[in-house]
């Protein structure tokens, strides 16, 4: 089981490591549009404090997003996927792998990223911190909500900013707390705590069901 | 009447509300009478051409 | 006695029953909607209350509350008849589940339009980002996904099973938004929109308001069937029932 985990997983990174520029793509539409909002409603440190963490949440939101297409998109134009299908393996472990390496190639950048466009904010060392922690346990989340709309959209024209349609609504969760721990962290940073313990919540339940939810929709589409 | 219309001065308020579900409801029924009379025509319309064997 | 449900179930047999129906269903509607809003506007007080008492506007509950309660209940019923098509691969659920959004749709809008016009005497604003108003925006949205996503796939068995997945999804991610709009602080929680409580209403403001609501019930089944039969016929252009039907028009 975790061999064929490994095998899709190694298989995906290698293949996106082929067109690096798919995954710089995604990393820097998320930091021109963080940076696009400083210019657009003034550069006053108090201001761009207070909208920092929901402006670099949301830019996460629409950046994870847009990587979402290319999910599946690849292996379904050249039939990878039907086979994947036709395996004795379960789908939602193929699923799962596929995910995953999503999620190291446009997910990890943007955490990673994080400090840049936080001191972009004016945002102090610890809610820095917080901001990256909240982006690492929330955009696996992203990954795995927006692969089930990826499935549904699978192959469809206008699928992107159909995806979008489906699956922006969904993200509000993610959002509201995400966005809150790096909020509450500049006034009280022992508060961050029922914040994490939520999102991790999401994760775990996230990694449950989506999975499932996406081989459904993979097997919906190609049928 | 016309302190029936006034609603205590939140006339406005009250038929802006009422207005639009009036609006909509009444829209929504006339669409589908529209579609379901689209439908009837093109079926026919169907119908005919296969009687006729497309020789129009 | 007993019934074969699934009798009922074939679209070409189901047909006619809607016709039957809707005639009873605009009845219904009509009759209710003339009792309620008598009852409404002439039959209750002009001030609702006691030291600071919503005056005349507050009539507006009788059209808010029930296209609110409308929009949450006609979600139900499309994600129930979209898992019922998923479950026993029935083609009329699915058909059922198309012909509610739109009506589920429209009523969901009308109670955000209602509110607002509400809010703006009663609160002051037209808009607030308050859970129940910020909640009843995001099942909008989900209404319009699964209108887009089904009128953006051509083929229709494949859009009727997204769609169904999609709105099965939404409906288990609507607590969890509700709770995360309702609650954004996790230390402490908050909410502008009044508690519903329903027996604190006056009678006569509770019977308009349960009346509009029956009556709004009405005009969804009446819309919802009306949907059902321009679907059916759509889909089963090609049969040859709907062919029977179209020469006994054309004799007509």
């Amino acid at each position: 089981m975790l061999r064929v985990f490994w095998c899709i997983l190694s298989r995906d990174l290698t293949l996106a490591m082929r067109r690096r520029t798919d995954v710089l793509t995604t990393l820097f539409f998320f930091v021109i549009v963080v940076s696009l909002f400083p210019l657009g409603v003034g550069t006053e440190s108090k201001a761009l404090q207070i909208i920092g963490p929901g402006v670099v949440w949301v830019a996460a939101l629409l950046a994870s997003m847009l990587a979402l297409e290319r999910l599946f998109a690849a292996d379904y134009e050249d039939g990878t996927l039907e086979q994947m299908l036709l395996t004795a393996q379960p789908l939602s472990l193929l699923v799962l792998a596929k995910v995953t390496a999503h999620w190291i190639l446009t997910g990890l950048p943007l955490v990673l990223i994080a400090p840049l466009v936080g001191m972009q904010f004016q945002l102090t060392d610890n809610a820095i911190i917080i901001m990256m922690l909240a982006l690492l346990v929330g955009t696996p989340i992203l990954s795995l909500i927006g692969a089930i709309g990826a499935a549904l959209t699978l192959g469809l024209r206008g699928g992107g900013i159909l995806l979008s349609l489906l699956i922006l609504p969904l993200y509000i969760p993610i959002l509201v707390y995400g966005s809150g721990a790096v909020e509450v962290s500049r006034i009280a940073l022992a508060d961050t705590q029922p914040y994490f313990a939520l999102l991790g919540a999401f994760l775990l339940v996230a990694l449950i069901f989506a999975p499932v939810a996406s081989s459904a929709a993979l097997k919906i589409s190609l049928e | 009447m016309s302190e029936f219309l006034s609603q205590g001065g939140y006339g406005f308020f009250v038929w802006g509300a009422y207005g639009m579900v009036a609006v909509l409801l009444v829209a929504e029924v006339l669409q589908l009478r529209a579609q379901r009379r689209t439908i009837w025509s093109r079926l026919g319309r169907l119908t005919r051409m296969r009687d006729t064997g497309g020789t129009e | 006695m007993t019934l074969n449900w699934f009798k009922f179930a074939s679209p070409a047999s189901f047909y006619p029953i809607a016709g039957r129906l809707i005639p009873v269903f605009w009845i219904l509607t009509l009759l209710l909607l003339a009792i309620g809003l008598y009852w409404g506007f002439f039959e209750t007080a002009s001030k609702l209350g006691g030291s600071n008492p919503q005056k005349e506007y507050y009539r507006i509950i009788f059209i808010h509350v029930p296209s609110a309660w409308m929009s949450m209940w006609l979600y139900i019923v499309l994600v129930g008849w979209a898992a019922i098509g998923l479950v026993f691969n029935t083609r009329l659920s699915f058909m059922m589940a198309n012909a509610v959004a739109p009506t589920g749709a429209i009523f969901t809008f009308l109670a955000l339009w209602t509110g607002a016009f509400w809010g703006r005497p009663s609160w002051g604003t037209y808009w607030d980002w308050d859970p129940r108003l910020t909640s009843e925006l995001v099942l909008f949205f989900l209404y319009i996904g699964y209108i887009a996503l089904h009128s953006a796939i051509d083929d229709t068995r494949r859009a009727d099973r997204a769609s169904a997945l999609l709105a099965i999804v939404g409906l288990i991610m609507v607590p969890v938004i509700f709770w995360s709009i309702n609650c954004p602080d996790p230390n402490q929680c908050a909410a502008l929109h009044q508690r519903s409580n329903l027996t604190r209403i006056d009678g006569n403001i509770l019977f308009s308001m349960l009346t509009m609501t029956l009556a709004f019930w009405m005009y969804g089944f009446a819309a919802t069937f009306m949907r059902l039969r321009s679907i059916i016929l759509t889909r089963e252009a090609e049969n040859t029932w709907v062919q029977e039907l179209l020469n006994a028009r054309r004799q007509a």
